[in-house]
């Protein structure tokens, strides 16, 4: 099997404690990985650490325990092959937009002459959708605008992996909606690897292939990796029409409000090694829409599973963490599971994307 | 009240004050006739109006406006040492200000940046920075004259000794208060130290940095008319003093008047390079 694009292993981070009192972990012991061409999603509540994990894989903080390994080598330090888009913009305020791109374009090949960098930062920023404002300051764009050049800038340099911190949370709905589609366009004709953070269920939903769900900090640990089910080509107008798009957000939904406090503190509950889980798809998904409509949502899933070849039968088990082989296999590499599906079920195979291969 | 009338009416008060005043001071100098109290010898020796008592020392408009006008006529002429025109004696005072003050950015802008960049440099040089920064510069003039041994070299070195402060201590601020998120673009861009400093931290802390740079030449203008007193030979300051020797007051006021609108256009002339620099984030 070939090994993922991006392993992450034992990562912790410990902070200090004020004196005399115990350290504080934010979280412990994670392990996850990334494919390469993959967009993977985490999602927990404020304080879970999400963007400790950020800022360690972009080399800006070091973890206290554990590695995280990219196309076989260890991250140390901040590297041009990981591509940030910050929280906040982070544009330089006293450069114009296109500057602001050359910068890092410069950055990623200094020896290339100031025509062919203004060329290739043009084109990311048109890219964007941002080819008429090019010589304006950051302060003079919107925000979704400085959003947007702070996203041409990422791409721009070509990074191995792309890591996004929230990048839509300051923007207002509409807003948050056009770069949404915007980004989703761009990734599907870059093929681009993307690590992202977001506490927003639909925006994980409408953009990853896995999402990674933490429970709350302190000692927040990952509980479960979650397979975006619907097929790759989704829009916003269309998402919420995808038979499994509702036992998808419910299973989130359910998840955050619910379930995700109730493996603080010790840790309890949560097992070594989290299950992969295909609300939807599996039969004992861990939500049970109880409404009357929610059933009819199931009933083509559930007829789906009837007539799958005999190891999706091991399905049932997914949702307890640590039981099943296949569960473990998935999250130790994500194409495992997908693998499967594409053969067992052609129905299903034809929604589902075919980008990975 | 719009913008335009705004800026008529506030001219109109300027003028009114400007007006009052000179009619203030006007009538406070009018010589008054009055009875003869000196003596018939005295009289006959100083002239009419001083043996009257009426005429004080202190100039009419009329008188200070007359002397102003004939230094516009002819500033740069140079009859001896002790008679140069005051466009002579203002150059070379703002050719010590340059000279002090360039040196002063030469080590303070560096100095700053260093001590921006580390906490380390910062604490150790900070007890020496908050002792030195409240001596008066003059303070310094005589160990500078007994060092240097040139009265010329002396005044620059205490322009420079006032003006690098207030740059060093803006120039650490700035480039210390260079926001997190900027670093931290740069390093995931795998920015070079040299580039770092030139092409973020610089722009960045640019403002700061010349704030602190308009607050020096204030100062270092406030100090070179003492200086120019001490140590004498040419500049505003010396001219002062002469003029006080001379007890011409219409010259003292013409120079005060100078020195005034001078400092008014250095500190204009920095704030528009300060808007060069400035960001709005």
């Amino acid at each position: 099997m070939k090994p993922s694009f991006l392993k992450v292993e034992g990562l912790s981070k410990v902070y200090p404690g004020p004196r005399g009192e115990p350290d504080v972990a934010v979280f412990e012991d994670l392990h996850f990985s990334v494919e390469a061409g993959e967009f993977v999603c985490v999602l927990g509540h404020s304080g879970c650490g999400k963007t400790t994990i950020l800022n360690i894989l972009a080399g800006l903080d070091q973890p206290s325990a554990g590695v995280a390994i990219m196309a076989g080598r260890e991250l140390s330090g901040p590297s041009l092959d990981c591509g940030v888009v910050f929280q906040g913009h982070a544009l330089l305020p006293w450069l114009s937009a296109l500057d602001n791109v050359a910068f890092a374009v410069r950055s990623r090949w200094p020896t290339w002459s100031r025509t062919e960098v203004l060329e290739h930062s043009r084109h990311y920023l048109r890219m964007v959708g941002l080819g008429e404002a090019l010589d304006k300051k950051p302060s003079a764009l919107s925000g979704g605008m400085k959003q947007r050049v702070g996203i041409a800038r990422a791409f721009a340099i070509q990074p191995k992996m792309l890591l996004l911190d929230e990048p839509f949370g300051a923007l207002d709905a509409l807003t948050r909606g056009t770069i949404q589609d915007e980004l989703l366009r761009i990734v599907k004709a870059t093929g681009q690897t993307i690590f992202m953070i977001t506490h927003d269920v639909d925006e994980a939903i409408l953009l990853a292939d896995r999402i990674v769900l933490m429970s709350n900090g302190p000692r927040a640990r990952i509980v479960e990796y979650v397979e975006v089910t619907l097929p790759r080509e989704r829009t916003r107008e269309t998402l919420f029409k995808e038979p499994l798009y509702y036992p998808l957000r419910n299973h989130l939904i359910d998840f955050l409000v619910r379930r995700s406090g109730h493996y603080s503190g010790d840790a309890g509950g949560v097992a070594e090694r989290p299950a992969l889980v295909r609300p939807g798809l599996d039969t004992d998904t861990p939500f049970n829409p109880s409404a009357d409509h929610g059933d009819l949502r199931n009933e083509p899933i559930g007829n789906h599973g009837a007539h799958r070849p005999g190891p999706s039968q091991t399905k049932a088990h997914l949702g307890r963490p640590g039981q099943d082989r296949r569960a473990q296999q998935g999250m130790d590499d994500g194409g495992a599971a997908r693998a499967d599906d594409t053969d067992g079920s052609a129905g299903e195979g034809g929604r589902r994307r075919a980008r990975a291969a | 009240m719009t913008e335009t009338s705004l800026r008529w009416k506030s001219a109109l008060l300027s003028a009114v004050l400007l007006l009052s005043f000179l009619a203030v001071w006007h009538v406070a100098t009018l010589p008054e006739p009055s009875s003869t109290t000196v003596d018939a010898e005295y009289a006959a020796l100083v002239g009419a109006a001083a043996a009257t008592g009426g005429e004080s020392a202190m100039p009419t408009p009329a008188d200070v406006g007359a002397q102003l006008l004939a230094h516009l006529r002819d500033p740069f002429h140079e009859r001896g040492t002790n008679d140069k025109g005051i466009g002579t004696q203002l150059l070379s005072s703002i050719a010590r200000v340059m000279v002090g003050f360039g040196m002063a950015v030469l080590v303070a802008v560096p100095l700053g940046f260093v001590i921006g960049m580390s906490p380390m440099v910062y604490r150790a040089l900070d007890p020496f920075i908050q002792v030195l920064k409240p001596i008066s510069p003059l303070a310094w003039m005589p160990l500078a004259l007994f060092i240097i041994k040139d009265s010329d070299a002396s005044a620059i070195f205490v322009i420079f000794i006032c003006a690098v402060w207030p740059m060093l201590v803006n120039t650490a601020f700035g480039v210390a208060g260079v926001r997190r998120e900027w670093l931290n673009v740069a390093r995931t861009l795998e920015v070079r130290p040299l580039r770092l400093a030139f092409k973020v931290v610089l722009p960045a802390a640019a403002p700061t940095i010349m704030t602190g740079m308009r607050i020096s030449v204030g100062i270092a203008w406030l100090v070179i008319v003492a200086a120019e007193m001490l140590v004498g030979g040419t500049g505003i300051g010396y001219f002062v003093w002469n003029e006080w020797n001379n007890l011409s007051v219409a010259n003292i006021l013409c120079a005060i008047l100078f020195i005034g609108l001078i400092g008014m256009a250095l500190d204009l002339a920095l704030a528009r390079l300060g808007r060069l620099v400035a960001y709005k984030e």
